[in-house]
C-alpha cells in the first residue's frame, strides 16, 4: 500500500510521524514537570512519597518516547540525526545526562543502601525535570531560528583533507549547540529560551493536572490550585511571546525550482495560511490547553488533564508543520543557508521510507495496550496506604 | 587521507566502549531474568503454591534494581551514533536506523509498559494477566536485542543494500536480507543465549550465598534448580552458536579469527591454541605466532569444517598469499583508492553535464567498491589494518574457557541438587558464588572480541572508523567520557550496595 506514495508523500508522512511523536514526547514531559513541583506541593515526606510514586509509574513512557524519537530521526531523516545531535553535541549530551540521573532515581531513592540519600536521588529527578523541557525547547526552537553548520556529502571522497575535515556536516562554532543560548542574530536567543521556559512551565501545567486526577488529598489539592494559576500566567507570556514573534520574523523557504534556500519575510506566518492542517491544529491544540487549564482551576475536572495533555499534542504538531511544509527547510543552516536540512534532502531512500511506513502501522497496536494499561494503572486514585503493599519508590 | 587526527577517534572509539560495556553489565541480566521470573511465576499460577510467589517476589525486586540502572545506561546508545559517529550516521543511517527504530516501536514500548504491570500491577489485574504481563515483559526485552543485534551484525557482514553515488551513501535494497544476515541470526541466539547463561549464574550464586548463610533454604535450592536447567540449555545454545560464530568470522572477517587465534603465518591443518601468552599489539611487523598449548587441526576443523583447511594468518591477510589465492591488502589498498577516486570523477563529470564519461566512472566505480574503505588508507602502512593482536586473543580465549566451566558448573549444581547434597557441598556453593563475576567477565570479553576484533572497521571493508566520527573537538569527547565513567560509577556502586542488601533480607521480606 506505501508503494503507491510518491517519494515526496512518503517523506511527508513521515515527517507527520515524527511530528506526533514530537507532540507525544512534549506531552509526556508532564513527568518532568511533575518532578520540580514534589516539594512544593507537600509538607510531610508521606506526601512527597505519594507524589513520587504518581508520576514513577510513568516515567518510563516518557523516556522510552524520547529513545523512539531518536531511533525514529535516525531511520527516516538520517542526515537531521547526523548533523544536529553531531553538532549540537553539548546541548543533547545534557539533555541525556538528565535522562541518565532520572532512569535510576525513582528505584533508588528510598532503598535502604543508596548511599547518596534520598535528597541526591530527589535532586536528579529535579534537575532532570527542569533540564529536559528547557532544553528540548530550545532544540526545537532552533528548527525555526537557526543553527551555525555547514553540509558537503562528497567532502567523504576527499582524500587530500584530513579526517576530521572530511565528515559531513561540520558545526561552525566551538559551542556545538549551546550557541542557541547566545545567538545575537534576530534576537534568536530570546526566541529560543521563550520556547524552552514555555514547554517548561507547560510541563509544569500538564503535570498539576494529572496529580489533581490522581490523588484525593486536600492539602495537595490546595497547593495545586495555586500553582496552576502562577504557571499558566508563566506559561501564556512565554507561548505567546515565541508564537507571535515567530509569525514576525523571517524564515527559510525552498525555492521549489531551483531548489536554493531563500530567507523569507513572514515565512511562517505565511506557512501557517498556507497549510489549514497547521492552522486548525494549532487553534485547536491551544483551545484544547486552554479548556483542560480552565477546567482544572475552575471545574475541579479530571478529565482536565486529557484536555490539556492532547491539546498539547496537537500544538507540537502544528509547530513541527510550520517548520516543514510549504517548502521551508526544517533544519536551517544560518552559517551557510544551503546546507540547511529540508525534508527532501536529509531524509532516507525511498524504499527505507516505504519499508519504514509498514513498521508505523504497528503504531495503532502500540496505543492500544498502552492505552488499555494505563487505564488499568490509573483506575484508582492513588493513596500514602496503598503504597505499603506495594513495590514503592 | 593527509592527516589522521588519531586522538578523536580513539576518544571517540573509547567512550563508545565505555557506554556499550556498562551497558552490557546490567542489560544480560534483564534479558535473562525476565525469563526466569516468568517461567517462576508460571509454575506459581499454575500450582497455586504461595512459595513460588514469594520466589517471584524475590527476584522481582532484585529484577528491578538491575532493569532501572540498564535503562539508564541505554539511552546514549541510541543518541551516540548521531553525536560521535556523524559521518557514519550519514553513510549507513539508511540502513542502520531502521532496525534502531523498530526497536524502539515493536520492543521498548513492550517492555516498559509491561514493566510497570509487572512491578505495580499485583493487586491491578487479574493473576493470569500478570502474569501474562511478565511474559511480554520478557518478550519485549529479547525483541530489543533482537534488533540491535540485527544492526551489529550489518555492520560486519554489510549486506542487503548498495551505494548511491548521487547522495553519498548505502541504501537498503533488501531489507529481509539484513534482518536475516547469517551473522546477525547467530550473533543475537548467540548472545541473547550468553545472557541467559549469565542470569542464571546470577540466580545460582545469590541462592548459593544464601545457602552458605544457612538461610531460606528451601527457596534458594528451588531457585537453583530452576536456574540450573535454564543455564544449562542456555549455556549449550550458546556454546553451538559460538562455534558457528568463529565459522562465519573465518568467512567474513579473516582478519578478526587471525588475531583471536594470534596467527601470523597462516597453515593448513592448522592448531587450535588452547592457553597461550599473546605479547604482540598487531601494529608491528614480523612478529610471530603466539606460542602456547595446541589442539593439532583444531582452528581448521573450527573455522571450516575441515582439518586441512588452510587458516590465513595476519602476514597472509597484509602481504597476500599467492598459493591460497588471497589477495594483499596492498592490493585492496590500491582497488580502493580507484574506487574512491572514480566516484569523485563520476560527481565531477555527473555536475558539468558530461554524461558518457560520468557513466565510464560509474563502471569502474562498481568494479572496486568492495574496497572501497581500504583506499582511505592509501599511502599508509598496511598493518595499521590489523586489530590490536593481543586483547583479542586474550578475550577470545578467557570467554571460551569461562564456557567450558559455565557448563560443567550447571551440570554439577543440578545433580547434587537432584541427589540432596547441595547444602553439604560448600566447595560447590562457594565455586557457585564466585562464578557470578566470572560471567561477568566472559560477558563483557565475548563483546570485546567481537568489537575489537574487527577493527578498524565499522563497516567492514566499507568504512574505517577513522572516517566515521563527528565533527567536534578531542577535548569535548573526554569531558563526556569522564562524566560517563564518573556518574556511571556512581551508580554502580549505589546500585550493588543496594542489591547486596536486598539480597541480605532474604526471600521472607
Amino acid at each position: 500500500m506505501f508503494e503507491t506514495l510518491s517519494y515526496e508523500n512518503l517523506q511527508i508522512y513521515w515527517w507527520v510521524i515524527i511530528s506526533l511523536l514530537g507532540g507525544l514526547l512534549v506531552f509526556l514531559l508532564f513527568v518532568q514537570g511533575g518532578q520540580t513541583l514534589f516539594n512544593k506541593l507537600t509538607d510531610t515526606e508521606d506526601e512527597k512519597t505519594l507524589l513520587v510514586n504518581v508520576m514513577g509509574h510513568k516515567w518510563e513512557f516518557t523516556f522510552t518516547t524520547l529513545v523512539l524519537f531518536g531511533g525514529a530521526a535516525f531511520a527516516s531523516f538520517p542526515l537531521f540525526y547526523a548533523t544536529s545531535f553531531g553538532g549540537a553535541y553539548w546541548v543533547w549530551y545534557i539533555i541525556l545526562f538528565a535522562f541518565i540521573i532520572q532512569a535510576v532515581s525513582y528505584e533508588y531513592r528510598k532503598k535502604k543502601g543508596n548511599l547518596y540519600g534520598s535528597k541526591t536521588w530527589e535532586a536528579f529527578l529535579y534537575i532532570n525535570g527542569v533540564l529536559a523541557p528547557i532544553l528540548l525547547g530550545i532544540a526545537v526552537s532552533t528548527f525555526f531560528t537557526g543553527s551555525p553548520f555547514s553540509v558537503d556529502k562528497d567532502r567523504i571522497i576527499d582524500l587530500t583533507v584530513s579526517n576530521y575535515d572530511a565528515i559531513i556536516s561540520q558545526w561552525a562554532t566551538p559551542w556545538y549547540g549551546l550557541d542557541a543560548l547566545w545567538d545575537g542574530n534576530n534576537l534568536a536567543f530570546l526566541q529560543n529560551i521563550a520556547l524552552g521556559l514555555a514547554l517548561f512551565f507547560l510541563a509544569r501545567l500538564n503535570a498539576l493536572l494529572y496529580f489533581r486526577k490522581m490523588i484525593n488529598n486536600q492539602n495537595i489539592l490546595k497547593k495545586i490550585k495555586v500553582s496552576l494559576k502562577e504557571n499558566t500566567i508563566l506559561f501564556l507570556i512565554f507561548f505567546l511571546f515565541w508564537t507571535i514573534r515567530l509569525l514576525f520574523i523571517s524564515g527559510y523557504a525552498i525555492n521549489p525550482d531551483t531548489l536554493e534556500i531563500v530567507l523569507e519575510p513572514y515565512k511562517y506566518l505565511h506557512n501557517l495560511l498556507a497549510n489549514p492542517a497547521s492552522l486548525i491544529l494549532l487553534l485547536a491544540g491551544v483551545v484544547s490547553v486552554l479548556w483542560g487549564i480552565y477546567l482544572g482551576i475552575f471545574k475541579e475536572e479530571n478529565k482536565a488533564f486529557w484536555f490539556s495533555g492532547i491539546g498539547t499534542v496537537l500544538t507540537v504538531m502544528a509547530v513541527f508543520f510550520l517548520t516543514a511544509f510549504n517548502n521551508t527547510a526544517f533544519y536551517p543552516s544560518n552559517f551557510d543557508i544551503q546546507s540547511s536540512l529540508t525534508i527532501a534532502n536529509s531524509s532516507s531512500s525511498e524504499y527505507t521510507l516505504i519499508t519504514m511506513a509498514y513498521v508505523t502501522l504497528m503504531i495503532p497496536f502500540v496505543l492500544a495496550y498502552i492505552i488499555w494499561a494505563w487505564r488499568v494503572m490509573d483506575k484508582k486514585q492513588m493513596t500514602i496506604k496503598e503504597l505499603e503493599n506495594e513495590h514503592k519508590y | 587521507m593527509e592527516h589522521i587526527n588519531w586522538e578523536l577517534v580513539d576518544w571517540s572509539r573509547a567512550q563508545f566502549a565505555l557506554t556499550a560495556l556498562y551497558h552490557w553489565i546490567f542489560v544480560p541480566l534483564t534479558l535473562g531474568l525476565s525469563f526466569i521470573l516468568a517461567i517462576m511465576e508460571t509454575i506459581y499460577v499454575k500450582t497455586g503454591d504461595e512459595k513460588w510467589l514469594k520466589m517471584v517476589k524475590f527476584w522481582l525486586k532484585l529484577f528491578g534494581i538491575n532493569f532501572a540502572i540498564g535503562v539508564a545506561t541505554g539511552i546514549i546508545l541510541e543518541f551516540e551514533f548521531g553525536t560521535n559517529w556523524s559521518n557514519y550516521s550519514w553513510f549507513v543511517g539508511d540502513i542502520f536506523g531502521a532496525p534502531l527504530a523498530i526497536e524502539g516501536i515493536m520492543a521498548f514500548f513492550m517492555e516498559s509498559t509491561f514493566v510497570a504491570i509487572m512491578f505495580f500491577g499485583w493487586n491491578k489485574v487479574s493473576k493470569k494477566t500478570h502474569l501474562l504481563a511478565t511474559w511480554l515483559t520478557a518478550v519485549g526485552t529479547n525483541l530489543s536485542a533482537l534488533w540491535i543485534l540485527a544492526a551489529n551484525g550489518w555492520m560486519q557482514n554489510p549486506i542487503g543494500m548498495h551505494f548511491n553515488p548521487d547522495t553519498m551513501r548505502n541504501e537498503m535494497n533488501n531489507f529481509w536480507d539484513v534482518l536475516f544476515n547469517p551473522v546477525s541470526v547467530n550473533k543475537f541466539i548467540h548472545t541473547i543465549n550468553s545472557a541467559y547463561t549469565f542470569a542464571a549464574l546470577f540466580v545460582i550464586a545469590v541462592s548459593a550465598w544464601l545457602l552458605l548463610k544457612q538461610k531460606d533454604k528451601l527457596f534458594s535450592k528451588y531457585s537453583m534448580l530452576v536456574a540450573s536447567v535454564f543455564g544449562f540449555m542456555a549455556i549449550m545454545i550458546t556454546i553451538l552458536t559460538g562455534d558457528g560464530s568463529a565459522k562465519q568470522v573465518a568467512k567474513y572477517q579473516p582478519m578478526k579469527l587471525a588475531a583471536m587465534e594470534g596467527l601470523y603465518s597462516g597453515q593448513r591443518g592448522a592448531p587450535l591454541i588452547a592457553i597461550g601468552v599473546a605479547t604482540q599489539n598487531g601494529k608491528e611487523k614480523n612478529k610471530e605466532d603466539i606460542a602456547g598449548l595446541e589442539i593439532p587441526y583444531m582452528l581448521s576443523i573450527m573455522a571450516f569444517n575441515d582439518p586441512d583447511a588452510f587458516v590465513p594468518g595476519i602476514k597472509d591477510l597484509v602481504h597476500g598469499n599467492e598459493t591460497e589465492n588471497i589477495p594483499s591488502y596492498e592490493e585492496r589498498i590500491a582497488s580502493g583508492k580507484i574506487a574512491i577516486d572514480a566516484l569523485a570523477a563520476y560527481k565531477k563529470n555527473k555536475k558539468e553535464g558530461n554524461k558518457e564519461d560520468a557513466d565510464k566512472h560509474l563502471i569502474t566505480f562498481k568494479e572496486h567498491f568492495k574496497d572501497f574503505g581500504y583506499g582511505y588508507y592509501y599511502g599508509k602502512d598496511p598493518y595499521l589494518l590489523v586489530p590490536p593482536v593481543a586483547i583479542s586473543f586474550y578475550s577470545f580465549h578467557t570467554m571460551v574457557i569461562l564456557g567450558a566451566w559455565f557448563l560443567l558448573l550447571f551440570i554439577l549444581i543440578y545433580y547434587s541438587i537432584m541427589k540432596n547434597k547441595i547444602e553439604t557441598k560448600k566447595w560447590l556453593l562457594r565455586l557457585a558464588v564466585i562464578s557470578f563475576p566470572l560471567g561477568f567477565i566472559a560477558q563483557e570479553t565475548g563483546w570485546i572480541t567481537a568489537e575489537v576484533g574487527r577493527q578498524p572497521w565499522v563497516i567492514q571493508d566499507l568504512m574505517p572508523t577513522m572516517i566515521a566520527t563527528s565533527h567536534i573537538e578531542t577535548s569535548g569527547v573526554m569531558i563526556t567520557f569522564f562524566l560517563f565513567f564518573i556518574v556511571f560509577t556512581a551508580l554502580l556502586i549505589a546500585e550493588t550496595n543496594i542489591m547486596i542488601k536486598a539480597i541480605k533480607k532474604g526471600f521472607n521480606n
